[in-house]
């Protein structure tokens, strides 16, 4: 059962990034990079990472995927849409990545991974609320700090300038 | 013994030379600073020099005893050549002269050239001054005399032949400067000598006898290894010298002491003027009268006399050897030779420069007869007339020139305005030194003419009251007891026409009645005859009582009052050097000659010119005009005598123009056909090799080094492709490497 | 039970073909998404290792929390930085954005 799943969700989010790369309409690709983070939530469903999937959901769909769709109507006068998608570089691009696949398929099957059986938490939302402010206190207070200056960053530069 | 004066004797020559190096550096602007500091330092010499031959005097057996001072100066191999001084009873009576007659002359120049008036706005340098102006370049004319002066003075007291040779040689040089010291100054004859060429023809044919007189000096260097006089004159040396013979071509074998004496005497040919090196003296007369009257009458020619009588022991090294008996034999000739061309001049410079041609001539026959001291004596007193009779004429010739001036003309007359080069159209030239143009300037310019005539009659013989009296008869003397006929007959002649063409001179510039407006309006009532006559009568003082200390004890009722100082004292010299200097024993016949010659050739002279004296100015046409009254009974040789048996002339066509043939074809070889054309052509070759060098350097030594930068710049260029700029392009690189290596990771075996 | 593998080779061609996107697309909002394909891949991974291996602690998910929060940030930021380029340059071909050339 869980592998029908797994099998539709991956297709689904290849097929969705595969539309994102090759679609020449902006917006479109855009629209299929949504899919695709739909799809990648419910493969963290399917790892019984709950809170990562939703966080998924509102942060990359809610508003990363919305800011890139601003971004594509601010600058969608420009794009010509019969222009070529690729650079000249993209068979190089292709084959190379196509490699870089290989190789890192070989590896993942050559290697003995030590997988441990363990009982699955349900209360990751606590824990991960514990981790936060334990632990991990001051990467979480960096990671705050980085938003904030990631977001005047953006302001500053964006601003219209007199 | 030395008194200690005689270590100052150092600073004669040296205080006018450093009169002469002020004067160059820095006093040259002022005149009379300049002339101040030359008359000065000639003044300090002069009473040093009076000083140190006074001192010389009280010293007993000086003759055997000179002082010397000498230092080791050149180095000659493994010895020295020592350069000094010696004062010895020689040198003792020159100090007496040299020193005082060049004091006197620089005096007589203070007048002559002008010195305290005013500059002429239209005189030129290198040309003589308008009368009553200053010489533009008088002070240049000090410095040398100066150094002439140094020259002389050097000159007497060497102590070996090198330093004479040295000074001989710095007098040549101011003679070269002083004849041509009007350098710029032309004729619009061109047969005339200008002072320019004259001076170099003075310079070349003294430097004739220069060089055999050097080649006589280098090989008695070979022979005895040292040139001092006290070495050589010893009588091992010139024993040797004498013995020891070398063998020439033609001549055979000849004693060392015969060829060098006669190469040495060549010097003194040249610079004494004797025949055949006589042609510069005549013509030398285009300088100054005051260098004519102290080189060429009084100092510098008779350093070649000076030199004889000096190197006297060489001379005799051989008895009755052919270098004494040469010596007589040139002297004697010259004497009679230049008094026979003396007679016939005009130019009242002229005739006394034949005139010293001739009395060196004497004096060099008495030397080759073995008269030492009386030589010596004729030495001195002849330059005292010769000096007084030269100054004289200068005096006459300003006297002249003044007179002309008050006429209204120029007085030099060449050209209308001194300076033109271009020879100017005016057909008679007038000369203030042509005697024809003189006449009645006795009531006129007195004082010289008294002092002109006193010097006159020194110069004939005039009996016991001129200096020249004693010193001829002694000559005279000497050539009759020791039975030298011949000379003696030449000498008695020549003394004869001395006199003749002496009373001629007198009486054709001072009696009788001017012969033109200049001589008419002679005067010596200008500042500067002050300067000039004063000198004049000073000489004459001494051209009478010069004599006196030399009168011989024999002599007849004067002879008792004498003690003849000179004889002892230059005798004690004579004795210590071995030279026979006896004195003579007393004999009428030489007087009575003497006293012929004398007094006949004066009253001659005096008979045949008081009818052409007395005529005053012709009616019409120039005096120059008038024929003298010798020429018509000698007609033809009158000619050849005024024109001085050609030898100019003769010589110009043997020697003059070879030279300047070979001259001009050496011209041609070095900078026309083969010096120049391979010294360009050399330097053609290194300009070749530079553009070769050059063309290489840029094309291949550059072409590397830029052809390095230009590959770099290409690689460059090419790596610079890599940086597109396009962060994906970069990104693809990182992806390049890793895919690749992770693929070669894995597939590589372990 | 989805073997592990199959999750690795999710991430890693879900990776592989963000990079294809991210270096082959002229567009730079379209490289940005490339870029975002590959961080949620390396999410995938992440959890599929907390999930099969390391279930005692949170770490996992930790690590992916905070690469969401930076893509978030950098997404913010390089959208910022596009919307500036094209006001200036009235461009987003990252082609003609090559002045550091040479």
């Amino acid at each position: 059962m869980q592998q029908v799943a797994f099998a539709v969700l991956s297709l689904i989010t290849l097929g969705a990034a595969i539309m994102v790369v090759t679609t020449p309409s902006l917006l479109r690709s855009a629209l299929w990079l949504i899919l695709a983070f739909f799809g990648i939530a419910g493969i963290f469903v399917l790892l019984n990472a709950d809170f990562l999937a939703i966080t998924q959901i509102l942060v990359y769909i809610g508003a990363i995927s919305t800011l890139m769709i601003f971004a594509v109507m601010l600058s969608s006068k420009v794009m010509d849409p019969h222009q070529p998608r690729f650079n000249e570089q993209w068979g190089l691009v292709g084959g190379f990545s196509a490699l870089l696949f290989v190789a890192l398929a070989a590896i993942v099957s050559r290697v003995v991974w030590p997988v441990a059986q363990g009982e699955v938490p349900v209360d990751t939302i606590q824990r991960l609320g514990a981790d936060f402010v334990g632990p991990y206190v001051i990467p979480f207070e960096i990671a705050s700090v980085l938003l904030v200056v990631a977001m005047i960053g953006a302001i500053i530069i964006a601003r219209e300038r007199e | 013994m030395s008194n200690p004066i005689f270590n100052l004797a150092v600073l004669l020559p040296l205080l006018p030379f450093l009169a002469f190096v002020l004067i160059l550096l820095w006093t040259g602007r002022n005149k009379r600073l300049s002339a101040g500091l030359a008359v000065g330092s000639i003044g300090l010499s002069w009473i040093l020099g009076w000083a140190i031959a006074i001192a010389a005097f009280r010293v007993e057996g000086f003759g055997a005893n000179p002082f010397l001072a000498f230092r080791n100066w050149l180095p000659t191999g493994p010895t020295w050549q020592a350069f000094g001084i010696v004062i010895d009873p020689l040198t003792a009576v020159m100090l007496i002269m040299v020193p005082f007659v060049c004091f006197l002359i620089f005096v007589y120049s203070v007048g002559y050239m002008g010195i305290g008036k005013p500059e002429g706005q239209h005189d030129v340098r290198g040309w003589p001054a308008e009368p009553g102006h200053v010489d533009p370049l008088v002070s240049r004319f000090f410095a040398y005399v100066a150094l002439f002066a140094t020259g002389m003075l050097g000159l007497i007291l060497a102590d070996n032949l090198i330093l004479l040779f040295i000074f001989w040689e710095i007098m040549g040089l101011c003679s070269y400067l002083l004849i041509g010291f009007w350098f710029a100054r032309k004729y619009p004859d061109p047969k005339q000598i200008t002072p320019k060429e004259a001076g170099l023809k003075a310079f070349m044919t003294t430097r004739i006898g220069d060089t055999i007189m050097l080649a006589g000096i280098l090989l008695l260097w070979i022979q005895t290894n040292s040139l001092s006089f006290s070495e050589i004159f010893k009588p091992q040396t010139l024993a040797s010298l004498a013995t020891t013979t070398a063998n020439l071509p033609i001549l055979g074998p000849t004693p060392w002491a015969t060829l060098i004496a006669i190469l040495i005497f060549w010097g003194a040919i040249g610079k004494s003027a004797q025949f055949p090196l006589h042609v510069w003296l005549p013509d030398a007369m285009e300088g100054p009268t005051p260098v004519s009257a102290l080189i060429h009458a009084a100092t510098m020619v008779s350093a070649g006399v000076y030199l004889i009588i000096r190197t006297y022991p060489l001379m005799q090294a051989v008895p009755h050897g052919p270098a004494l008996q040469f010596i007589s034999f040139i002297g004697a000739f010259t004497a009679l030779f230049a008094a026979t061309i003396a007679f016939t001049q005009n130019d009242i410079k002229k005739v006394l420069a034949y005139s010293t041609i001739s009395q060196l001539g004497y004096m060099f026959a008495a030397l080759g007869i073995g008269a030492y001291i009386a030589a010596t004596l004729h030495l001195l007193t002849h330059a005292f007339f010769k000096a007084l009779l030269f100054l004289g004429s200068g005096s006459v010739i300003h006297g002249m020139e003044h007179g002309h001036h008050a006429v209204g003309h120029s007085a030099h007359g060449d050209t209308e305005a001194a300076g033109h080069d271009e020879v100017s159209v005016s057909p008679a030239r007038f000369d203030p030194q042509d005697m024809r143009n003189m006449g009645g300037l006795f009531k006129r310019m007195p004082r010289t003419a008294w002092t002109f005539i006193i010097g006159g009659l020194a110069l004939s013989g005039f009996p016991i009251v001129t200096a020249g009296f004693w010193s001829k008869d002694e000559i005279l003397a000497d050539a009759f007891v020791n039975g030298h006929t011949l000379v003696f007959v030449t000498l008695a002649v020549a003394a004869l026409l001395t006199a003749f063409y002496t009373a001629r001179q007198i009486v054709m510039t001072f009696f009788g009645r001017p012969r033109t407006e200049a001589a008419e309006h002679a005067s010596e009532r200008d500042s500067i005859f002050a300067w000039m006559t004063i000198p004049l009568m000073v000489l004459g003082v001494f051209a009478v009582v010069a004599g006196w200390v030399a009168i011989p004890e024999d002599f007849p009722i004067l002879g008792a009052l004498s003690s003849n100082p000179f004889h002892h004292f230059i005798g004690g010299l004579a004795e210590a050097l071995e030279i026979e200097a006896n004195p003579l024993p007393f004999r009428l016949s030489p007087l009575v000659v003497s006293l012929i010659v004398a007094l006949g050739g004066l009253l001659l002279g005096w008979l045949v010119y008081r009818g052409y004296a007395g005529k005053g100015a012709p009616a019409e046409g120039s005096p120059l005009e008038i024929p003298d009254p010798m020429a018509r009974p000698l007609g033809r040789a009158y000619t050849v005598l005024q024109r001085k048996y050609y030898f100019d002339e003769l010589y110009h066509a043997v020697f003059v123009k070879g030279a300047l043939r070979l001259s001009n074809w050496l011209f041609r070889v070095d900078d026309l056909w083969v010096i120049d054309p391979i010294v360009d052509g050399v330097g053609r070759l290194g300009r070749w090799f530079s553009e070769i060098s050059r063309r290489f350097d840029t094309a291949i030594v550059d072409g590397a080094v830029n052809g390095i930068a230009a590959i770099t710049n290409w690689m460059g260029g090419i790596v610079r492709g890599i940086q597109t700029g396009r962060v994906q392009n970069y990104l693809l690189v990182g992806l390049v490497t890793v895919s690749v290596l992770l693929g070669a990771f894995l597939l590589l075996p372990k | 039970m989805v073997p592990l593998t199959w999750y690795l080779f999710l991430a890693a061609a879900l990776f592989c073909i963000g990079v294809f996107g991210a270096l082959s697309r002229r567009n730079a909002i379209a490289v940005l998404m490339g870029i975002e394909l590959m961080l949620n891949a390396v999410n995938i991974n992440l959890v599929a290792f907390w999930r099969y291996t390391d279930l005692g602690q949170m770490t996992g998910q930790l690590f992916a929390v905070f690469v969401i929060t930076v893509a978030a940030a950098e997404a913010c930021v390089g959208l910022a930085l596009i919307i500036t380029i094209y006001r200036q340059r009235h461009t987003v071909n990252v082609e003609e954005l090559d002045t550091m050339k040479g």
